[in-house]
């Protein structure tokens, strides 16, 4: 009886199960551990000034003062901007290439919609620099200005370096995610229901309708996965949006992210406080990343559960 | 029934415009770097070391340093990446294996800078400077749950089958997985790895405060790196059209070298599937 749990106890099984458990919790230790010493970092930071933080107005290094708000504004309203123009784009595409093209058609053009997601966000950076924002500023935003200058978004002058072209270069950067997932969703729906559906008459259209209508939840997963990923972007965007830490209604004028205001002072910020209130920042946007993306997943696995439950 | 007719073939027309557009976005990226790229690039250019504006220089130390770090994050995030997949295909359906799954998962979309963040307070501070190190050990933490969740997938293709033939001669599950499910899987790991290899060496926002950058070859740990991404981006960022030139070219190294490892995944794996 000993001798028999001893050897189970020293059995190849139990070793091997063992080093690959203690690996897996490496994952576990790993969020934990970031948790841990970003508030660690950042505790002067959070002892200094506390929930103002997060409302604060100012950002100045050199006073000492240090206020979020703008920086939350600025991501926010960027990726709002972004998952507004990407979303019927992406499900646009993933509806083409699932529900309408031929197989010969979407398989390679998917390919390609994949590859985009492979490009560095430096890349997206680089050309929004020297491409996107100078054909913004010739040629999209002075109509805009003209027709919709009376808006507040479409106010003042535009120099092609603000939020909008910030959110545009993110809808691009995201368009290719949210329509992978979307597609993947979209095959989830049973094959059945589109075959019922063309069966009672239905055209092409309104049986894309009735599927669409069954991945809704995992459809908004996608969306707020890109949104996650939206959040946070840094390098393409920190080209891009001006970086100034103001709050304008004005979508011409530049904005500042999170994610971009860290990797702009993050080296050259001198001082324990400065640093402590970048970490803050950092923690924030890691909380923030995590909670969507764990919304998203949870939403996304809720449309696979359906169907298999549905048979 | 006319009107159903009409909003159906508006409907796949919008559809379809909207899916050429796409890919339209990255024929014009693709070929504008080309197009960019190739006038600046030349031998010198991949070999020497940056320089002032005006006096060349080019990419050698930057390519060197991405492959380095490559290295070296590989050398730590596969193995453990590989580890955990194939804990949660072959024994992850408990709550623990469920807890790890959606927590690899979630850090996926986490965005790398938080890594460099982290690393930057667990290792540069303590340390006192930039390393090599300290940049390759903010990318392997971005391989590992990407590696993770491939193996995880390709793991779990593996049929029924073959683990229940092996079990059934015998075998104890530590054989089985090593011996028979893992070779099975492995290619469709290594297609897993190398697109984690390519996605990480995109990375410049992990590398800013971790590696730093540095105008000189170097392969000392201990050290400050170049790599690709942080010198495209400063170059891209400097006043001087030279510079934004030699961006592009960098550029256009960068990008074919991921293209290169994605469409060749996708080309082998596409041939055994």
């Amino acid at each position: 009886m000993n001798t028999a749990a001893r050897s189970k106890f020293l059995s190849g099984d139990t070793f091997f199960r063992l080093a690959l458990a203690s690996c897996a919790s490496l994952i576990l230790l790993i969020v934990i551990g970031m948790v841990v010493v970003m508030t660690n970092n950042s505790w002067l930071s959070i002892k200094e000034f506390g929930i103002g933080f997060l409302y604060g107005t100012t950002w100045d290094p050199i006073k000492g003062q240090f206020g979020a708000l703008p920086f939350i504004y600025g991501t926010i309203v960027s990726a709002l901007l972004a998952v507004l123009i990407a979303t019927p784009l992406s499900i646009a595409v993933a509806i083409f290439f699932v529900e309408q093209a031929p197989k010969s058609i979407a398989r390679p053009m998917a390919f390609l919609v994949e590859l985009l997601a492979a490009i560095p966000s430096v890349v997206y950076g680089l050309w929004a620099i020297f491409v996107l924002a100078p054909f913004l500023r010739e040629y999209v935003y002075p109509p805009l200005q003209t027709y919709l200058g009376w808006l507040p978004f479409f106010s003042g002058s535009a120099t092609g370096l603000g939020m909008l072209t910030g959110g545009i270069i993110l809808a691009i950067m995201i368009t290719p995610i949210i329509t992978a997932v979307v597609r993947d969703v979209l095959e989830a729906v049973p094959m059945t229901q589109r075959e019922a559906a063309l069966a009672l008459g239905a055209t092409d259209w309104e049986k894309t309708r009735i599927v669409l209508a069954n991945a809704s939840s995992g459809i908004a997963g996608a969306v707020i996965l890109g949104l996650g990923r939206a959040i946070g972007e840094t390098m393409a965007i920190t080209m891009v949006i001006g970086n100034r830490p103001q709050i304008s209604a004005s979508l011409f004028e530049p904005g500042y992210t999170i994610a971009s205001v860290i990797a702009n002072e993050f080296t050259e910020a001198t001082g324990e406080l400065y640093i402590s209130a970048l970490v803050e920042m950092c923690l924030i946007l890691f909380v923030v990343t995590f909670v969507v993306n764990a919304f998203a997943k949870l939403l996304i696995l809720s449309v696979g559960n359906k169907n298999t439950a549905a048979g | 029934m006319d009107s159903r007719r009409i909003v159906n073939s508006i409907a796949t027309i919008t559809t379809a415009v909207a899916a050429f557009a796409v890919v339209g976005v990255l024929v014009i990226i693709l070929s504008y770097i080309s197009y960019q790229g190739v006038s600046s690039l030349s031998w010198q250019f991949l070999v020497e070391t940056p320089k002032p504006v005006g006096e060349g220089g080019g990419i050698g130390n930057a390519i060197v340093g991405s492959l380095i770090m490559l290295g070296l994050a590989s050398l730590l995030g596969v193995p453990i990446g590989v580890a955990v997949g194939t804990y949660l295909s072959e024994m992850g359906d408990g709550w623990f294996g469920t807890t790890v799954r959606f927590v690899a998962d979630t850090l996926i979309g986490v965005p790398s800078i938080v890594f460099g963040v982290f690393i930057y307070a667990l290792v540069v501070l303590q340390q006192g400077y930039f390393s090599t190190l300290a940049g390759s050990l903010a990318l392997a933490l971005i391989m590992i749950p990407i590696i993770t969740r491939t193996t995880e997938e390709m793991t779990k293709l593996v049929p029924k089958t073959m683990r229940e033939g092996a079990l059934a001669l015998g075998a104890p599950q530590w054989r089985v997985t090593l011996d028979i499910v893992l070779p099975a899987a492995l290619s469709g790991i290594a297609t897993g790895v190398m697109l984690a290899v390519a996605r990480v060496l995109g990375e410049t926002a992990p590398l800013l405060f971790t590696a730093f950058g540095s105008r000189f070859y170097n392969i000392y740990l201990d050290e400050p790196m170049a790599s690709l991404t942080v010198q495209i981006y400063n170059y891209a960022i400097s006043p001087f059209d030279e510079w934004h030139d030699k961006a592009w070219a960098a550029t256009m190294v960068l990008v074919g070298m991921i293209l290169l490892i994605n469409i060749t995944m996708r080309y082998v794996t596409r041939k055994r599937y």
